[in-house]
């Protein structure tokens, strides 16, 4: 990911500006009272109420308790995802079983769910755990059958010549085949389970990062608001860049790696 | 004793999904080859070639006839048939030497062992330095080298050819077919080999079979008796190619 200085230079210069003409805005802002201040809050203030959440340790358990949902919830979707998924594109048979009822249930949007899962699971953590599995499911699942299905034939022929067994052609060809659309399906998947456990936290939670939003808005904390959308951001980025790393070191053997956008 | 490869009244229809006419790939087709012996099959496209190679790969079933080799009927895919197919087909996922190395791995050999035979290969191929490379980083010539060098590792009984240099600009194309003479030379390996490259086929052949298509057929199996580094310029050869010419040029008259 080595870009050119110029670039990188770009790239940091646009958001530096960017911060600057924020906190210039609300500088000024507060001087002549265009809108009600506390509405808009500048980066230093954020990055003040930011100090106080962490010194009082509200800003840690929120970030650990809303990880511990993502990660549970992403680890269980993709366990069932990743093997359903792989079995699915290689029995041409399972396929048209499981294929009709992953259409039935993909159109959903998964917070449609939340509230009947909530009535079933109570409002603890494992209905927002199994709602974000839930969602993490479908672009794993879809991105891993579509990905064995792009299997070369000419792969399984080579295989198959070599004297591989179908275990052998599976673990040597297909599953690596399969393994960029898997990543794509992973990437996709986090960024959907993110979105859901935000959602889901600002609607029923009594911690994490979506929660704190809404309790802050409660008590007009506009800047808390603004933490908690910022770490939020900055949690979701950094993922992406890890998975990112990891798809590079993974598939350093292509060519060209896809860049999916979600 | 009989010989290597033997092909007895091959037939290969294909059927179309949609109804429309059923389309008769290969008709009567018998061809024996010899042990050590260097064969093409030669034609222009849409004659066969590809499928009968695939048929004695035993990755796809004659619907008539039979395939032995060396007696023992062909049904499926087997080490024992080395496959070079156009696209070099490594798997670019692993590394050079994985990638000779893969069939002796799927039959369980431990890992000096099949490295010491793929190191070997990777001598005859003279691409050992690459041997940590995955296949993007190399030239479609050297790719196709590797190929080679993988489907010889298992030591087949035969090695199986298809259009292997079809996509390599002509000089890489000159330069493999030396090597694959060289090869050839090297192990005594029994090749049948498909072109729809007249000169390629008088370049490596022992003999030539020429296939005319719809249904796909022998037209005629030509002795190639040229010693060996061949020139396309020398008299014979040239004689050699005027007659396929010839050959290939009646079909069209049919």
């Amino acid at each position: 990911m080595s870009q050119p200085w110029r670039t990188r230079m770009a790239r940091s210069t646009s958001v530096a500006l960017f911060v600057v003409a924020w906190q210039v805005a609300s500088v000024l802002n507060r001087r002549y009272q265009y809108l009600n201040p506390i509405l808009f809050p500048g980066p230093l203030d954020i990055v003040r109420a930011a100090w106080d959440e962490a010194v009082q340790g509200i800003l840690w358990r929120d970030i650990i308790a809303s990880l511990a949902r993502i990660f549970q919830g992403f680890a269980i979707g993709s366990i069932v995802a990743v093997p359903l998924g792989c079995a699915t594109g290689y029995f041409r048979r399972l396929e048209d079983w499981v294929d009709p009822i992953i259409e039935l249930f993909r159109p959903v949007p998964p917070l449609a769910l939340l509230p009947l899962f909530i009535i079933w699971l109570g409002i603890g953590e494992v209905s927002k755990v199994l709602l974000i599995a839930f969602s993490t499911f479908f672009p794993i699942f879809l991105n891993t059958t579509e990905g064995v299905r792009s299997t070369d034939p000419l792969h399984l022929r080579a295989a198959l010549s070599l004297g591989a067994n179908r275990w052998q052609i599976f673990t040597n060809v297909v599953a690596r085949s399969a393994l960029p659309g898997i990543i794509v399906g992973l990437r996709l998947g986090f960024a959907l389970g993110f979105f859901v456990l935000v959602a889901a936290e600002l609607i029923a939670a009594d911690s994490g990062l979506g929660y704190r939003i809404q309790e802050s808005r409660n008590f007009f904390l506009v800047d808390r608001m603004f933490v908690g959308a910022a770490v939020i951001g900055v949690l979701g980025f950094t993922f992406n860049v890890v998975l990112r790393r990891l798809e590079e070191f993974l598939l350093r053997w292509r060519s060209t790696i896809v860049q999916a956008r979600a | 004793m009989g010989h290597k490869l033997e092909i007895t009244g091959v037939r290969k229809v294909f059927q179309p999904d949609d109804g429309r006419q059923p389309i008769v790939a290969i008709d009567r087709f018998d061809l024996a080859v010899d042990d050590g012996e260097f064969v093409c099959l030669l034609g222009p496209s849409g004659c066969g070639k590809s499928t009968l190679l695939n048929i004695v790969a035993g990755f796809v079933r004659p619907t008539e006839g039979r395939v032995t080799l060396d007696g023992a009927e062909v049904s499926a895919p087997g080490r024992d048939r080395g496959v070079v197919f156009q696209d070099s087909a490594l798997f670019p996922w692993f590394r050079v030497g994985q990638n000779v190395e893969f069939g002796l791995k799927m039959a369980g050999m431990s890992r000096p062992e099949r490295e010491r035979i793929a190191d070997q290969y990777l001598d005859l191929i003279g691409l050992r330095a690459f041997r940590a490379a995955f296949p993007k980083e190399l030239s479609g010539g050297m790719k196709q080298r590797v190929a080679i060098a993988r489907a010889l590792a298992g030591d087949p009984k035969i090695l199986l050819m298809d259009e292997p240099f079809g996509a390599l600009d002509a000089q890489t194309r000159g330069t493999m077919q030396d090597e694959v003479t060289k090869i050839w030379a090297a192990t005594g390996k029994t090749i049948v080999f498909v072109t729809h490259a007249i000169e390629e086929s008088l370049l490596l052949a022992d003999r030539v079979v020429v296939m005319s298509p719809r249904p796909g057929r022998i037209k005629a199996v030509l002795a190639v008796p040229l010693d060996r580094p061949r020139s396309d310029v020398a008299p014979d050869f040239v004689a050699l190619k005027a007659e396929i010419q010839e050959l290939l040029r009646e079909r069209r008259n049919d």
